[in-house]
């Protein structure tokens, strides 16, 4: 006997777009799209309504026409003639600039901070909690706040360096703390400093290339060859071999006290020291949660196998620990080193020269171009942070566990 | 050789010898955590050495605190005066002057009691939620809580509020009514939606006008810049933890959804709000809400940072449900379905609850970044402790003091974020079902 299943061949009827599940996620769908374009068209008709109220127009023209005023830190040419994109350009760097310090001081601190609050050391433990739950509970806004006063209520005026005065440069006249800024010496490129550079990356592409033959020789043979101490000696020796040869191509210039500042040398203001180091001590207190989760992830039982096997402590740490430590540490890592770029927007409280105060700031309030300025500062960090995203997506998939 | 009466065994036990004195006690604590090596007694060592500078130094500067006294220079007189010239000593008299204003900024001095109480009336309604163990009526109290302390906080009549809080209750009796007697539940939810929307634009207005005129229970009227201090910032964090929460829990499912728009217009929505910083939103919200707004609309700048806040941190939080979502196995899914649940049932029952223990501690700590997050505000133009900080040292009074003021307004923060964490390591012991 056959039992044949005919499918009852109704015609579409109405309420199966919304009682048929087969519809229904197109009926639902199409409703959210007439709501959104709706909503879409209502804002953007808003805004046209205004500007033109406003007498003002949609126009990115403003980003070259000169800025007019002056940026106390730049990384390029710039100067008061300069176009709004200029400035704009100057304060991107500015942003970067601190991000980029910030991420490697947060990041120095997070590890340290993070490996000791795991030592069996009672006092150092509960120092480095200390250090976590005081940095992590308070806002970042008032450590900004509180370093910058630090910085420029309690360092000494330049005038008090002079002779006889109450305050002295540091590591043999070479540095000073004042309440203007730390004073150091600034590099000068001579002749023959482009040579010098040029060695220094080989030497960089020596030791990457030292390493990748150590590897592949340890597979072959089983020989470890002292990795560490030849990639020392190769950053090390060439670089100083040729300074001496080429006859010092680079020399610093010591800053010196002239008048009532100090002359010459690097000036680094207060407020990139206010808002550096409270960046990468806020941050870093997070990395150091990271760090120290990262390091409990990995169950005992790795370890103990690997001292099964024979493994010493510390290869133990190297081949084994570490690198499955790392795939839980750096994803969240990374996402600390993207907020820590956009909590450098937190720069307005120190007067930092940062993308936020440079286009977001005085462009937009002497143009009037709000839409416009703010459009662009958006995209700045949403692209930043979209390009981070992505690398840190790549870098989860390639290492995610494979199962089933 | 007949020895065998003689026994080679001892009989009796011999008491046990004490250890070695270098293995017990104080000795061998310190012995294996503080000079295990050469490395952990120099850590040691050195972290003594600081701990005993910092106390060394910060003691005697609070013990002899000075706490009266109107300017920085009446401090020093007195520390002068009494511990001689140019002792270490805090001028904590500075809180003692201006602490008014750090906690409630310009609200009107005779109504103080007016956001302590609204404090109190929070937490006491907010625990009912975070205690399982309290009487499950109590809950009623937590849905009126928004109401009175709006009412409270704000002023003006209180049938105002209670009248809003009826459109609530109309809403939800239509939803009740047309559920059960049509028994579909989209004309339900499209009868919720309406009643209350109905109610407010007609009887709102007679409704609360009459009743005030029977009844007049009436508190002065504040306005939104009169707040400030801890007052602005608890009330801004509390209003963005609670709106957060569900808005983010909606957005985290749309991330999830099978609904090709939907779920790419919450991506959308996620990405942009946290790839930008929340200074910019805040600045959107001062400089360009009113573009996006019908002319001649204006409304309120703390309302809109509380809208800014919220969306901000609805996003994040969708990013940590999203986690714990992604973290369940298949089978929970696919048990739902087996079981014939429709897709909010086998959510409300199934994947949420699980999903959401899962993301605790995440959540929490986007709470306490959304709680320290709220001391920009100052950026545009509201007096947040920060900010009063800021005018304070300003002021000729208290130039050139900060650690006092710092110390105070870290503290006050410090010990919210931090009760807030222990809470969520509470909650995730008490819900931690797994035997590790």
């Amino acid at each position: 006997m056959t039992i044949s299943v005919d499918v009852p061949k109704d015609s579409f009827r109405l309420s199966q777009l919304l009682y048929d599940t087969r519809y229904r996620s197109l009926t639902i769908q199409v409703v959210a799209f007439i709501l959104l374009m709706l909503s879409f068209s209502w804002l953007v008709s808003n805004t046209v309504q205004n500007l033109s109220a406003l007498g003002k127009d949609f126009d990115f023209g403003f980003l070259s026409t000169p800025a007019g005023y002056d940026i106390n830190q730049r990384l390029i040419e710039y100067s008061s003639q300069s176009s709004h994109g200029r400035a704009a350009i100057v304060g991107i760097l500015n942003t970067l600039l601190v991000a980029f310090l910030g991420c490697i001081v947060a990041t120095v601190i997070g590890v340290l901070v993070g490996v000791l609050r795991l030592s069996k050391n009672w006092v150092v433990s509960r120092l480095m909690a200390v250090y976590v739950e005081a940095l992590r509970n308070v806002p970042l806004l008032l450590w900004i706040v509180l370093i910058f006063a630090l910085m420029t209520e309690s360092t000494p005026q330049p005038r008090d360096f002079r002779e006889g005065g109450s305050a002295s440069m540091l590591l043999g006249d070479t540095m000073a703390i004042t309440n203007r800024g730390v004073f150091i010496p600034k590099p000068i490129w001579h002749d023959g400093s482009m040579i010098l550079g040029a060695i220094f990356v080989l030497s960089l592409i020596g030791i990457w290339a030292f390493r990748r033959y150590a590897r592949k020789r340890q597979e072959q043979t089983g020989d470890i060859l002292p990795v560490f101490w030849v990639s020392l000696g190769l950053l090390i020796v060439p670089v100083t071999l040729f300074y001496f040869v080429l006859g010092h191509p680079v020399t610093l210039e010591y800053p010196e006290l002239g008048g009532f500042n100090f002359q010459g040398g690097l000036q680094i203001r207060n407020s990139l020291i206010a808002l550096w180091f409270a960046l990468s001590l806020y941050t870093g207190a997070f990395i150091a949660e990271i760090v120290r989760a990262g390091i409990l992830a990995v169950s005992k039982g790795q370890t103990e196998a690997a001292f099964a096997l024979g493994l010493r402590p510390n290869r133990t740490m190297n081949l084994v620990i570490l690198p499955q430590a790392m795939r839980v540490i750096i994803p969240p890592l990374i996402s600390q080193f993207l907020n820590l770029t956009k909590n450098s927007s937190l720069a307005i409280a120190v007067g930092y020269m940062d993308v936020r105060a440079t286009l977001g700031g005085i462009t937009i309030n002497q143009t009037g171009r709000e839409l416009e300025g703010m459009l662009l500062l958006g995209l700045f960090y949403l692209t930043a942070s979209l390009m981070i995203s992505s690398v840190m997506n790549i870098y989860n998939n390639r290492m995610k566990l494979k199962e089933r | 050789m007949t020895n065998a009466n003689l026994s080679y065994v001892r009989e009796e036990m011999l008491a046990p010898q004490d250890p070695p004195l270098g293995q017990t006690g104080v000795i061998r604590w310190l012995r294996e955590n503080l000079f295990s090596s050469w490395l952990n007694a120099i850590l040691t060592i050195l972290s003594v050495w600081f701990v005993w500078t910092v106390v060394s130094h910060l003691f005697p500067w609070f013990y002899n605190s000075i706490w009266s006294g109107g300017s920085l220079n009446e401090c020093r007189e007195i520390r002068d005066a009494t511990l001689g010239e140019g002792a270490s000593a805090a001028c904590f008299a500075v809180i003692s002057d201006r602490w008014q204003q750090l906690l409630f900024g310009f609200y009107p001095s005779d109504g103080y009691w007016r956001p302590i109480l609204a404090l109190f009336l929070f937490l006491g309604s907010i625990m009912p939620v975070l205690f399982a163990a309290l009487p499950r009526k109590l809950l009623l109290g937590t849905a009126a809580a928004p109401f009175v302390l709006v009412w409270l906080l704000w002023g003006g009549s209180i049938w105002v509020a209670v009248s809003v809080a009826l459109g609530f209750v109309a809403g939800f009796i239509a939803y009740r009514v047309v559920s059960s007697s049509i028994g579909s539940s989209l004309l339900a939810i499209l009868a919720a939606i309406a009643a209350p929307i109905l109610y407010w634009s007609v009887l709102h207005g007679p409704v609360s006008g009459a009743f005030s005129g029977i009844i007049p229970i009436e508190l002065p009227k504040v306005q939104s810049k009169e707040f400030g201090g801890f007052t602005l910032s608890v009330i801004i964090g509390i209003a963005g933890i609670v709106l957060s929460l569900p808005l983010g829990i909606l957005l985290a499912l749309g991330r999830q959804s099978n609904l090709f728009l939907i779920k790419y217009v919450s991506v959308g929505f996620i990405e942009v709000i946290r790839g930008v910083p929340l200074i910019a939103w805040l600045f959107t919200a001062s400089l360009l809400l009113n573009y996006f707004l019908p002319p001649g609309t204006n409304f309120d700048l703390m309302l809109r940072v509380i809208i800014m806040v919220t969306l901000f941190s609805a996003a994040y939080i969708a990013e940590v449900i999203r986690g714990g979502l992604a973290a369940l196995p298949r089978g929970q899914y696919e048990a739902a379905d087996a079981l014939g649940l429709d897709y909010w049932l086998s959510m409300r029952l199934i994947i949420l609850p699980q999903a959401l223990k899962i993301s605790i501690p995440g959540i929490v700590n986007t709470f306490i970044g959304l709680f320290k997050d709220t001391t920009l505000v100052v950026f545009i133009g509201l007096l947040d402790p920060i900010g009063l900080a800021g005018a304070i040292r300003a002021s000729t009074d208290w130039q050139g003091i900060y650690w006092e003021l710092f110390i105070f307004i870290g503290l006050m923060f410090f010990i919210f974020c931090y009760s807030m964490g222990r809470y969520s390591l509470y909650l995730e012991k008490k819900l931690q079902r797994e035997h590790r």
